[in-house]
């Protein structure tokens, strides 16, 4: 996890090395930045008062709302979901563990279509709750709280996933220590298990929004796609490039794109950050 | 940063209407507009005008929102709860699906409205490169052997279907209704078709910035869009001289406006697709309208064929889908060399 190599082999000169390097460079070009450049040269196709108009358009306003809205919902209790279910599986037996284990890989093995489709036999009005649902007058599905529910839905590995081996490995020496000193639960939690587990919590945090942000397919089943108040930002890309508007589309991802940067720029910020305080701490021991 | 403000703002302005939205539920100044995939800039001129129009006479403002996509997944949706207070489709199936799996709108829906409950129409034309270098003029000049066709698989989609049966009833008609040959034709025009697309906008795309074929044949309705996108000077339209007449079916989703409380608003909606300027604003995009009067200013704009429906041809979209496009139909015999 640390931020820049220890020491730097030189390259030149090594013919293998050479090879090696060049050829991820070149796919690196042609996977990664071929698309992204694509995204941009087409989202300026139609000029640059078009891509104004079009990412200030306030269906995409809206449609950059709700998407950010969404994981700002969704990944916190993600976050929670994720920190309970690991630590619950690595700290304690009990009967159920490793189904357990197994159900929270469900939402990875599952098309999200899949899973959008069935959470409309749940709680559609043809579905299992429809009736019951319709009779206290409560909308889920084509609602945004239907988008809340099925991106928890497919994004509720991440955090969990991410812990649960680093959990594993770390053990509960450092736990088991702090109770028989005579912590409470709480703050060997925050105390302990927190600060060892923090980059691991992160790094599936960010996973976790990125996934949520960029969710098409179970969103699009329970969305209803209504412009302006259900159509988050993957949907609007699809809904303009439908209606013969390949340039507003573009400019509608690049939103996407920059909704992606941020979200790298806030982990490097917190990683540097915590490396400073870290490198404040060792000084502070050593003097 | 602007934008990051601005996205704040809408976040918190929804997490508002959300909570707005549960107390809301009686004031029918708002409308939701269910429709198919191409329709949106249409319905955003729609909608506006109809707001004026709305205002002027009753002095309310009213909110119209509009939800797009392919009209069969529009109208499962709706079935499974979407509250639609109108649909506006081109499938008149995924209308009566309302009726048949969800009880949402009567039987007699068709009935309802003028012109079978459709406020426009259109049919399957000749998209064709600037100065129509292949000099194709109708249906016969595609089985043509230096002419390419493009249009979406009529298996998976709509469009195409609109397609397969024009094609059929041309044929029809040019051989006394003969069957086997006009089977013949449709088999021939199969053949030459180089890409089947599963959409109507990949097909675009092929025929478009691909480059394949000769002539995309797609709704008259839609080739205004492909112009806007693609530019005015690159494509001629040609209209063949039979067509199937494609009908855009509207309702009124009686249970959701009954609850709702907004069937006025909803059936004024309607009515003024049919009024002389909301037939004004579905003209000028290209739809074929049935108001006289509207109808002769777009003249040039629509060249005259003879139309025929899908009723009196093939007996009705039920029994088309049995006979051609059902497992085992006609269109499995003659897709078999694929």
């Amino acid at each position: 996890m640390s931020t820049r190599p220890l020491h730097r082999v030189p390259v030149t000169g090594r013919p293998a090395a050479m090879l090696l390097v060049g050829t991820g460079m070149l796919l690196a070009a042609l996977v990664l930045v071929a698309p992204i450049l694509a995204i941009a040269v087409n989202a300026f196709g139609a000029g640059v008062g078009h891509y104004l108009a079009t990412v200030t358009h306030p269906d995409t306003l809206h449609a950059i709302g709700l998407t950010v809205l969404t994981a700002i919902v969704v990944v916190p209790v993600n976050i929670a979901f994720g920190v309970c279910a690991a630590w619950a599986i690595c700290r304690f037996r009990f009967p159920g563990r490793k189904l357990l284990i197994a159900v929270i890989e469900v939402p990875f093995s599952v098309s999200p279509v899949v899973a959008g489709v069935a959470y409309l036999f749940v709680y559609g009005d043809q579905g299992l709750f429809g009736d019951a649902l319709a009779a206290m007058d409560v909308q889920v599905m084509f609602t945004v709280w239907a988008i809340f529910l099925v991106s928890l839905f497919v994004t509720s590995p991440y955090v969990a996933r991410e812990l649960i081996p680093l959990m594993q490995v770390q053990g509960s020496e450092g736990e088991e220590a702090a109770i028989s000193l005579g912590a409470s639960g709480l703050r060997t939690f925050l105390h302990v298990t927190l600060p060892n587990i923090k980059w691991g919590l992160l790094y599936g945090a960010i996973l976790c929004n990125a996934r949520v942000m960029g969710e098409f397919g179970a969103v699009s089943v329970v969305s209803g796609n209504i412009r302006g108040q259900t159509n988050t930002l993957p949907l609007h890309i699809e809904l303009l490039y439908h209606d013969y508007n390949t340039a507003g589309a573009f400019a509608a991802a690049t939103t996407l794109a920059v909704l992606a940067v941020l979200t790298l720029v806030v982990k490097t910020t917190i990683e540097r950050r915590t490396a400073a305080l870290r490198r404040e701490a060792m000084e502070d021991g050593a003097a | 940063m602007k934008t990051m403000f601005r996205a704040a703002a809408v976040a918190a302005a929804i997490t508002v209407g959300m909570a707005a939205g549960a107390v809301r539920a009686e004031a029918p100044t708002t409308l939701l507009n269910v429709s198919y995939d191409i329709a949106r800039e249409l319905y955003v001129q729609v909608n506006e005008a109809f707001g004026k129009a709305w205002k002027a006479k009753t002095g309310q403002t009213v909110e119209i929102s509009q939800s797009h996509g392919g009209s069969s997944r529009q109208a499962r949706a709706i079935i499974e709860g979407l509250q639609a207070d109108v649909v506006t489709f081109n499938q008149v199936l995924d209308v009566q699906a309302l009726h048949d799996r969800g009880k949402l709108i009567p039987a007699n829906w068709q009935a309802r409205l003028p012109n079978n409950s459709s406020p426009y129409y259109s049919l399957p034309a000749f998209l064709v490169r600037k100065g129509n270098p292949k000099g194709i003029k109708d249906w016969n000049d595609l089985i043509r052997s230096d002419v390419e066709s493009v249009f979406p698989n009529p298996k998976t989609s709509g469009n195409a279907r609109y397609t397969y049966l024009g094609a059929y009833a041309y044929a029809l008609d040019r051989n006394n209704s003969d069957q086997a040959k006009a089977t013949e034709f449709v088999k021939a025009l199969l053949a030459r078709v180089p890409v089947f697309d599963t959409g109507g906008r990949a097909a675009t795309t092929t025929f478009v910035e691909r480059q394949i074929g000769d002539v995309l044949i797609t709704f008259e309705a839609e080739v205004y869009g492909i112009r806007r996108e693609y530019g005015e000077d690159k494509f001629d339209i040609v209209v063949p001289s039979l067509s199937i007449l494609a009908e855009f079916p509207v309702s009124v989703v009686d249970k959701v406006v009954d609850k709702r409380g907004s069937r006025e608003l909803a059936t004024a909606y309607l009515n003024f697709l049919y009024g002389p300027e909301g037939q004004d604003i579905l003209a000028r995009n290209f739809n074929r309208i049935h108001d006289p009067e509207v109808a002769k200013r777009y003249e040039a704009q629509f060249p005259k064929l003879r139309l025929v429906t899908i009723e009196e041809v093939f007996g009705g979209w039920e029994k088309a889908n049995k006979d051609h496009f059902a497992s085992g139909g006609i269109l499995d015999r003659v897709f078999v060399n694929r």
